[in-house]
């Protein structure tokens, strides 16, 4: 028989599920994450395989979700120090790069920006040459101020990436082969702020998407499962390890796209708002026949403006092991989480750090089994007051959550996922506001492992088309042709293969008429 | 009356603009980012009732020109607009007394706001379309008689000229190949005139009209009221009248492409719900200019045709169109202003070779606005046409 292994790799645990190849759940384990992330996935998959008597040979294909960088992003930690670096001078100042940032995390990625002559114009014409001795200064700067990592954005380089590309080369001639280079056009589309936020954000995790991906090969190694190894994506299909770990920023949403798309898959609803409880954060989505709904304005990754594709989201630091304090008399819930530290720090585990979950079982109506280190009349010597006070933060949160990501008055069903959903006091399932009732599927803790497992393989093309000699719609026509096929190629079933998305960049600079154009297209594995 | 513009007013200025830009104008968001920048570090600005307006102040409106496409790529400097309202002020010998927009929809509303922040001028609460239109003669202004010559025109590298053409469609020609020369986008400042022709030829109050469609929408979804049922309510009564909604779907295809200094092209749209198995049709030219169903027309220029989330009310321009988004499409009848023969001669249908002649929203959908609250001037012209029809 054929397996399908889903991993989840969460800032507090490790979720291992296995699927049939048609889909059927086999079974699921949860174990805590380990600072080295390996151990955490090698006991994980420990587990799983005697849970299950699955054989190791019979796993033909790994996907993995983590929110290593997401979380990076949203507690402005572990973040690389990126020289962000625009190529458009005499343009380009009156928006001076990461303007509309949070400060802090404008702080955390070193807030550094160095212009540049340079860029192209809207049909490929140089719009000023590249000053390579500026870039060389650049480089000796970088070098002497250690920044960790570099972005480059250019003036319509999704038309024409050459000085990008130029830049890069001449950079890696100061700096050396060890600092990573972002480029832009190979993350974003038109709209220069949006592509360089991104490109910035995606230098910032690098490093931090590295670690995960060479920590899970390990761990697979392990454990001689012999499986093809795929991240999944923002969209929720999947991605090779080798990419994912040069644009990390492509998978940092995957996590909910995964938790609403298993969520869905665990209660078979179509249409539901799904709330998912993990260690940091508390995320609300909404699934809309049956697919997550898009976002159709700009994506905010932890307050800064992209393009991505992405499901709409709404994100709050309010997870399993989110830091409960006072703070000028009132109490607050994160945004900073202890993460798998919580089997020390917690106060419920002998530490010294109140979180969410110490005041969920403080209060009583949080249980947590099978864990020896737990002990929870240590909560118990937390204030009443206080207690009280920050599990109705809690409930605030969610139902804050909720009603942001809900347009409309009307009530939904919530389900309920993610292993921090034990934050949330059952007795409050009936009465949330905005929610018609809360349902908690069954392996509703491994939502997000099974939306990985269930991930579609996708097959992407961009190229230049000339319309010299086909219309565009021909043109079109092609290239979703090769999209399909390339997605069929790469395993997805030929009868289910569908685009997802069309990306079109007239270039009028050709002296033939042509146009580059980017499909995607997505199937279920067959 | 005297509205003190500061950091919150941008933002509901920049988000109201869009859906007055019906597609084009240039999504506002740089302009807002300039303007905030200058706010911030300048202190905010005053927005000038046109009533208020002495007949012997020297007026130049400041705006950007050319691709929107060109605007979210090539990103400003600056201080250009600044630069070609200096440079039009050294012209004319004298010292401008406030600088207002030619254009409320879409980036040219934040552009006025820039200049003002950094040289401490007002801004005046009028415009010369009432949304966004993507040639420079398709002015009010230009319709009742003031010259749009001469301009000042700078580029981002410092190139700039002053330039006297015999009409302004001539203007529009000239400056429109310079701009593609420098790039598909310039900024400049041009219909320099008295407080006195601003009172006669501005369409009135329509900045702090997307002032009010920016905030009311915001303070609807924050109230988790429908920002749709808003958008209408807030314009309804007003020189504009009620917003209708003319389709519901999912973004099928765009076709779009650079030309001569404009976006143009063909949006599809796939019926949902109760437009289920049609299909609308939006053709634009930088801006939104004919809706139609099933090939039956339900709107043309010089009403307003704005492409929205269904589930926000926030507008999307053209270039920020993708597939599979869900928008409703609604219309906004124009101004009377806009709608004299001589006007229509400039932005009527047939101006941008759509093969049908203008027929008023209100017109197009008597059912619809026979229920509606019109304004004076509408209410007496289009009532009795309603009730018979």
């Amino acid at each position: 028989m054929t397996l399908k292994l889903g991993i989840d790799v969460g800032s507090t645990h490790t979720d291992a599920v296995i699927l049939s190849a048609r889909n059927e759940f086999v079974g699921a384990v949860k174990t805590p994450t380990t600072p080295d992330v390996t151990t955490g996935v090698v006991n994980g998959l420990d587990a799983v395989l005697q849970k299950t008597g699955a054989d190791p040979s019979e796993v033909k294909l790994a996907a993995i979700g983590t929110t290593h960088c997401i979380n990076a992003i949203v507690e402005r930690r572990r973040l690389a120090k990126v020289a962000a670096v625009r190529i458009s001078l005499p343009a380009g100042v009156g928006v001076e790069p990461m303007i509309d940032w949070p400060e802090d995390l404008k702080r955390a990625v070193g807030g550094t920006y160095f212009t540049v002559e340079g860029g192209y114009e809207y049909d490929g014409r140089e719009f000023n040459r590249l000053d390579n001795s500026k870039l060389r200064e650049i480089g000796r700067t970088i070098v002497e101020k250690k920044f960790d990592s570099i972005s480059i954005t250019g003036q319509f380089s999704p038309v024409r990436n050459d000085q990008e590309v130029e830049a890069a080369e001449t950079l890696r001639g100061v700096v050396g082969d060890e600092i990573p280079v972002s480029l832009s056009h190979e993350i974003g589309i038109i709209g220069l702020i949006e592509r360089e936020n991104a490109a910035i954000l995606n230098s910032a995790t690098v490093e931090v998407a590295k670690a995960a991906a060479r920590a899970l090969e390990e761990a697979l190694e392990r454990r001689a499962i012999r499986a093809k190894l795929f991240f999944s994506q923002n969209d929720g299909t999947l991605m090779s390890v080798e990419y994912a770990k040069r644009y990390p920023v492509l998978t940092i949403l995957s996590g909910p796209t995964n938790s609403i798309r298993g969520a869905g898959f665990l209660t078979g609803l179509n249409e539901t708002v799904v709330v998912d409880i993990g260690g940091t954060t508390t995320l609300a989505g909404i699934l809309v026949k049956g697919f997550p709904r898009q976002s159709s304005s700009a994506v905010e990754v932890g307050g800064v403006r992209t393009n991505f594709r992405m499901p709409d989201l709404v994100s709050m630091g309010n997870g399993g092991g989110s830091v409960v304090r006072k703070v000028d008399g009132r109490v607050t819930i994160g945004p900073d989480s202890v993460g798998y530290s919580i089997v020390t720090k917690g106060i419920a585990w002998g530490g010294s750090t109140v979180t969410a979950t110490d005041v969920a079982l403080a209060d009583g109506y949080a249980e947590i089994s099978g864990d020896p280190r737990v002990d929870v009349s240590r909560t118990k010597k937390l204030d009443k007051e206080f207690v009280k006070s920050a599990v109705s933060k809690i409930v605030e949160n969610v139902e804050k959550s909720i009603d942001m990501i809900k347009t409309s008055r009307e009530s939904m069903p919530v389900v309920l996922v993610g292993g921090g959903g034990i934050i949330l006091p059952g007795s409050h399932y009936d009465k949330l506001k905005g929610s018609a009732r809360v349902i908690r599927p069954p392996n509703f803790q491994f939502a997000n492992a099974i939306g990985a497992a269930i991930s579609q393989v996708s097959g992407e093309i961009d190229r230049v088309f000339s319309l010299e000699h086909q219309s565009r719609d021909e043109a079109l026509k092609q290239a979703k042709q090769m999209a399909s096929d390339k997605a069929i190629q790469a395993g997805a079933d030929p009868e289910r293969v569908q685009i997802v998305d069309i990306d079109e960049v007239f270039l009028a600079y050709l002296p033939s008429n042509a146009a580059r154009i980017r499909v995607k297209a997505a199937g279920p594995l067959k | 009356m005297v509205l003190t513009i500061g950091e919150a007013e941008m933002h509901d200025i920049a988000s109201g603009a869009a859906i007055l830009g019906t597609g084009g104008g240039g999504d506002p968001y740089v302009g807002k980012l300039m303007a905030l920048t200058a706010i911030r570090k300048h202190g905010p600005v005053k927005l000038l009732d046109p009533t208020e307006v002495p007949d012997d102040w020297f007026v130049i409106p400041t705006a950007i020109m050319g691709a929107p496409t060109v605007l979210i790529e090539r990103i400003p400097r600056g201080d250009e607009a600044v630069a070609s309202l200096r440079l039009l002020e050294k012209y004319h010998g004298r010292k401008a007394d406030a600088t207002m927009p030619i254009e409320a929809g879409g980036v040219n509303s934040t552009i006025p706001f820039v200049v003002a922040a950094k040289t401490g001028l007002p801004v005046i609460d009028g415009d010369g379309m009432g949304r966004a239109f993507p040639e420079l003669q398709m002015e009010t202004f230009s319709v009742y008689g003031i010259p749009g010559s001469p301009i000042a025109i700078h580029d981002e590298k410092g190139n700039s000229a002053v330039l006297n053409a015999v009409d302004n469609f001539a203007l529009e020609w000239l400056a429109r190949g310079l701009t593609i020369k420098m790039g598909g986008s310039s900024h400049i400042a041009e219909y320099a005139m008295s407080g006195k022709d601003v009172k006669r030829t501005a369409v009135r109050n329509c900045v702090s009209l997307v002032l009010k469609i920016g905030r009311t929408i915001r303070e609807a979804s924050e109230r988790k009221e429908s920002p749709l049922e808003a958008l209408m309510r807030v314009t309804e009564g007003t020189n504009y009248g009620k917003a209708i909604p003319l389709f519901k779907g999912k973004i099928l295809d765009v076709e779009r492409r650079t030309t001569a200094g404009f976006a143009v092209g063909n949006t599809a749209i796939e019926g949902l719900d109760e437009y289920a198995g049609r299909t609308m049709t939006i053709r634009f030219q930088n801006e939104n200019l004919m809706a139609a169903v099933d090939g039956e027309i339900v709107a043309t220029v010089p009403d307003l045709i704005s492409i929205l989330d269904t589930e926000s009310a926030r507008a999307i321009t053209t270039e920020g169109l993708r597939y599979g988004f869900r928008v409703t499409v609604v219309g906004i009848p124009t101004p009377e202003i806009m709608r004299t023969p001589e006007a229509l001669k400039v932005w009527g249908p047939r101006y941008f070779n759509l093969e049908t002649d203008y027929i008023p929203l209100e017109m197009r959908h008597p059912a619809f606005y026979l229920k509606a609250k019109l304004s004076p001037d509408k209410e007496e012209k289009y009532r009795p046409r309603l009730r018979s029809s």
